[in-house]
């Protein structure tokens, strides 16, 4: 029973995403076995001390224990205790006596033991929460009261009515009861199940179809999101490669040692720091990709420190300080209504970026571009693009729209995509992760 | 699993309460969740990983738990570059070439009689051994603390700044306390150390490391911690100015600067204060000490204009609690 306890909120604890071993969850059970569930501070302590490691983890440790051992604390006070609630089952089963008794504790512990009958633990959706209370009901033997009441309505009498309808009291109650027992299962084993579907579906949705309401559940993806990138990239920037002995190294190494070569010396290839130029269209149906995408960099800040953001729409501005300074949010309604108001010419904002930043394009950086390149017809200016090419590491192009629109009406995306290193459709936020991830890769 | 067999070596302490007390004895205060995580690591036998800011302790309660313990204290500090070479044993190259210089007389006599090649390769092959014998194995830190026969401490500090690669070196050394020397074979600890590693979060740790250790997260202490803390290492500051700089530094510490300052920067303020004659703090006093409390030039020039109603709020707390005790207000 103490170990089914456990076992229970270590299922809750990894639906919530704090991720538990099988080798944690033993340890955690010897640790428990040493300090005993009689003190609760002192099992919190314990718990979070053996299962939840930063602290992130050790707050929805701390929300769900009190959620779970709230619940879970009339039944499991010290292991005489459980003995006896075996013993009650008989009785505890049955809701009429349980009406008509009142207790408290006996209550707790039917509904704690319907709750295991009708499978509580596997609650995933806010939906389930009336199935589950209904089935609960049932556990508890709702069937005989029922019949009961039936009875009583039968007996066609004033005492008959009035037991009916005390009946029917203690029924409504008792749903109640069960219903906030499995609103509370929900939310102890449901809740973390369900922000990771909606995480999952947000992730896969079309950028340009988000609403604004989604902004901040998106703001906290794209952060888990950069955080993940940041952990597969930030290795550290010497990489050995043994093998190739690097000889002068050796000798001066080892010119205490009378030129004897003991301590050896290996060439060692340098890793270049990822720098990143990106370059938006802030107009139209681009923007709102422009944002997840300028998000998703600038929470990149420590793996690539060196960032430069460009955006515009007629000319072309560099809009990093605004970025870094003002709440991102912020920055960027202001950067899309001050500068993509215009009408889209790339000849033009190429050309500005030519006489403005064009030093700051070297064989480090990798240049995104993220434009639909629609120009309004104008000079699309695919000379400047080339000289670029040349100067940079790799030039990538994002395009919001599908390849079958590429070169359709004004846009000149066939003739830039000669001059890029790649050319891809991004459609949804995961998109925009794998192409970070490549560029980063590129780095290794 | 190893759990349950009680050859630790040492013996098992009873309750979360004697360790409080135990760590107090030797000068560190601890809190409830710092002694029951020291209190599972004893008994578990199990390496802690402890994180939280710069200056809160971290390195000091694996000192502390050593003194208390009465064993010693084995530490690696960890950097960018550190192998196992540096971390965990080296052949004494220098020894070994100086033995084989003064043995190249001797070789002549070695190999006298020895007519064919094959032969003396024999006999020289049964020397080769004496070269990687323990006589000539440099003990680094790991080592040093599995060979502690009455047991050890033993505390890689800032794991965080260490590579990927040994990080994965370490899981050996954390799951099964022994270590593997390819010449000599596998070394295991007989009484496994008490290990205590400790990071800043620079880096983000593996999983793997993550699951072998039990997890401790010590942040700023609150008021009424961090002046038992001033008072057992500063013990001759008085009541009032005590209540007085902690509130001050708490104060601090919650406004948005670059660097808050730690406890050891409290302590040292109280020292300097101490060495200024201070009784109560003052708008002056403050601000020709605040570097050392904030040692960054951009930290002091912001909080500059919020001196003043930090020290007044700090003042002013004591004459509350006195209030309070009926104590009669300095006049």
């Amino acid at each position: 029973m103490a170990e089914q306890v456990l076992t229970d909120f270590i299922r809750a604890l990894r639906s919530a995403d704090v991720r538990v071993s099988t080798g944690e969850a033993i340890d955690a059970a010897n640790a428990v076995k040493l300090m005993g569930y009689a003190d609760r501070t002192r099992l919190s302590d314990t718990l979070r001390c053996v299962l939840a490691k930063s602290p992130a983890e050790k707050a929805t440790h701390d929300r769900l224990f009190d959620l779970y051992f709230s619940r879970k604390a009339p039944e499991t006070p010290s292991p005489e205790m459980e003995d006896s609630s075996e013993d009650s089952n008989e009785g505890g089963g049955d809701m009429l006596d349980l009406i008509e008794s009142g207790d408290e504790t006996q209550i707790a512990m039917a509904l704690e033991q319907a709750g295991e009958e009708a499978g509580l633990a596997d609650i995933r959706f806010s939906t389930q929460v009336p199935y589950f209370a209904q089935q609960m009901m049932k556990a508890m033997g709702v069937e005989r009261l029922e019949g009961q009441m039936m009875e009583a309505f039968r007996e066609k009498t004033a005492e008959g009515d009035d037991r009916a309808q005390d009946l029917i009291d203690g029924r409504a109650e008792m749903f109640q009861r069960a219903r906030d027992h499995a609103q509370q299962a929900f939310e102890t084993f449901g809740a973390g199940a369900t922000e990771q579907f909606r995480d999952e579906f947000l992730s896969d949705k079309r950028i340009t179809q988000l609403d604004r309401r989604d902004l901040d559940r998106m703001r906290g993806l794209v952060e888990k999101m950069a955080k993940r990138l940041a952990v597969k990239h930030s290795r550290r920037r010497r990489k050995k490669n043994r093998g190739q002995l690097d000889v002068r190294k050796t000798l001066r190494a080892n010119a205490g040692y009378d030129g004897v070569p003991f301590d050896l010396a290996w060439k060692q290839k340098k890793r270049d720091r990822p720098k990143i130029i990106a370059i938006c269209d802030v107009s139209g149906s681009v923007a709102q990709v422009v944002r997840f995408f300028l998000m998703l960099l600038y929470s990149l800040h420590d793996t690539v420190p060196d960032l430069k953001a460009f955006a515009f729409s007629g000319r072309l501005e560099e809009v990093g300080d605004i970025l870094e300074a003002e709440d991102f949010t912020a920055a960027m309604d202001r950067i899309i209504n001050q500068i993509g108001m215009r009408s889209t010419d790339y000849g033009q904002s190429l050309s500005d970026l030519k006489v403005d930043h064009w030093q700051a394009i070297d064989r480090r950086a990798t240049v995104i571009i993220l434009g639909d390149g629609r120009s309004n017809y104008g000079d699309p200016r695919v000379d400047l693009l080339s000289e670029m090419t040349a100067r940079a590491k790799r030039t990538l192009w994002l395009s919001p729209e599908p390849e079958s629109l590429w070169g359709s009406g004004d846009s000149e995306l066939l003739r830039y995509q000669a001059y890029c290193d790649k050319m891809v459709h991004v459609m949804t936020i995961k998109d925009l992760e794998r192409v970070v991830d490549e560029v980063l890769a590129s780095y290794n | 699993m190893s759990a349950s067999d009680n050859t630790t070596g040492y013996e098992p302490i009873t309750s979360i309460d004697a360790i409080t007390d135990g760590l107090g004895s030797v000068g560190y205060i601890s809190t409830r969740e710092i002694s029951t995580a020291v209190f599972l690591a004893h008994n578990l036998r199990k390496p802690i990983l402890i994180e939280g800011p710069a200056g809160v302790g971290k390195t000091d309660l694996a000192a502390s738990m050593a003194r208390w313990l009465d064993a010693p204290l084995t530490r690696l500090q960890c950097y960018e570059g550190l192998d196992e070479g540096k971390a965990l044993y080296e052949w004494k190259y220098g020894k070994q070439l100086l033995y084989t210089q003064l043995l190249k007389e001797k070789l002549g006599e070695v190999m006298d009689g020895a007519s064919t090649l094959e032969t003396s390769f024999d006999k020289l092959t049964s020397f080769e051994d004496l070269f990687f014998s323990e006589s000539f194995l440099e003990p680094r830190p790991l080592l040093t603390a599995m060979k502690q026969s009455t047991g050890s401490v033993l505390l890689i500090d800032e794991i965080d700044k260490s590579d990927e690669e040994f990080e994965a070196f370490l899981l050996e050394v954390l799951s099964d306390y022994q270590v593997t020397v390819p010449e000599i074979g596998t070394i295991r600890a007989d009484v496994p150390p008490l290990v205590v590693l400790t990071s800043n979060n620079i880096r983000e740790l593996g999983d793997a490391l993550k699951r072998r250790c039990l997890h401790l997260h010590i942040d700023f202490p609150d008021a009424a911690r961090e002046r038992e803390i001033v008072r057992a290492r500063v013990p001759n500051v008085t009541d009032d100015l005590l209540k007085q700089l902690v509130a001050f530094v708490q104060g601090l510490r919650e406004m948005d600067i670059r660097k808050r300052p730690s406890i050891s920067e409290t302590v040292d303020w109280a020292r300097t204060l101490i060495l200024m004659h201070a009784n109560q703090l003052d708008e002056a006093m403050v601000r020709s000490t605040l570097n050392v409390l904030l040692k960054h030039e951009s930290d002091i020039a912001s909080v500059d204009r919020e001196i003043l109603p930090l020290a007044r709020k700090a003042v002013a707390e004591t004459d509350k609690s006195r209030l309070a005790t009926g104590y009669p207000a300095a006049e």
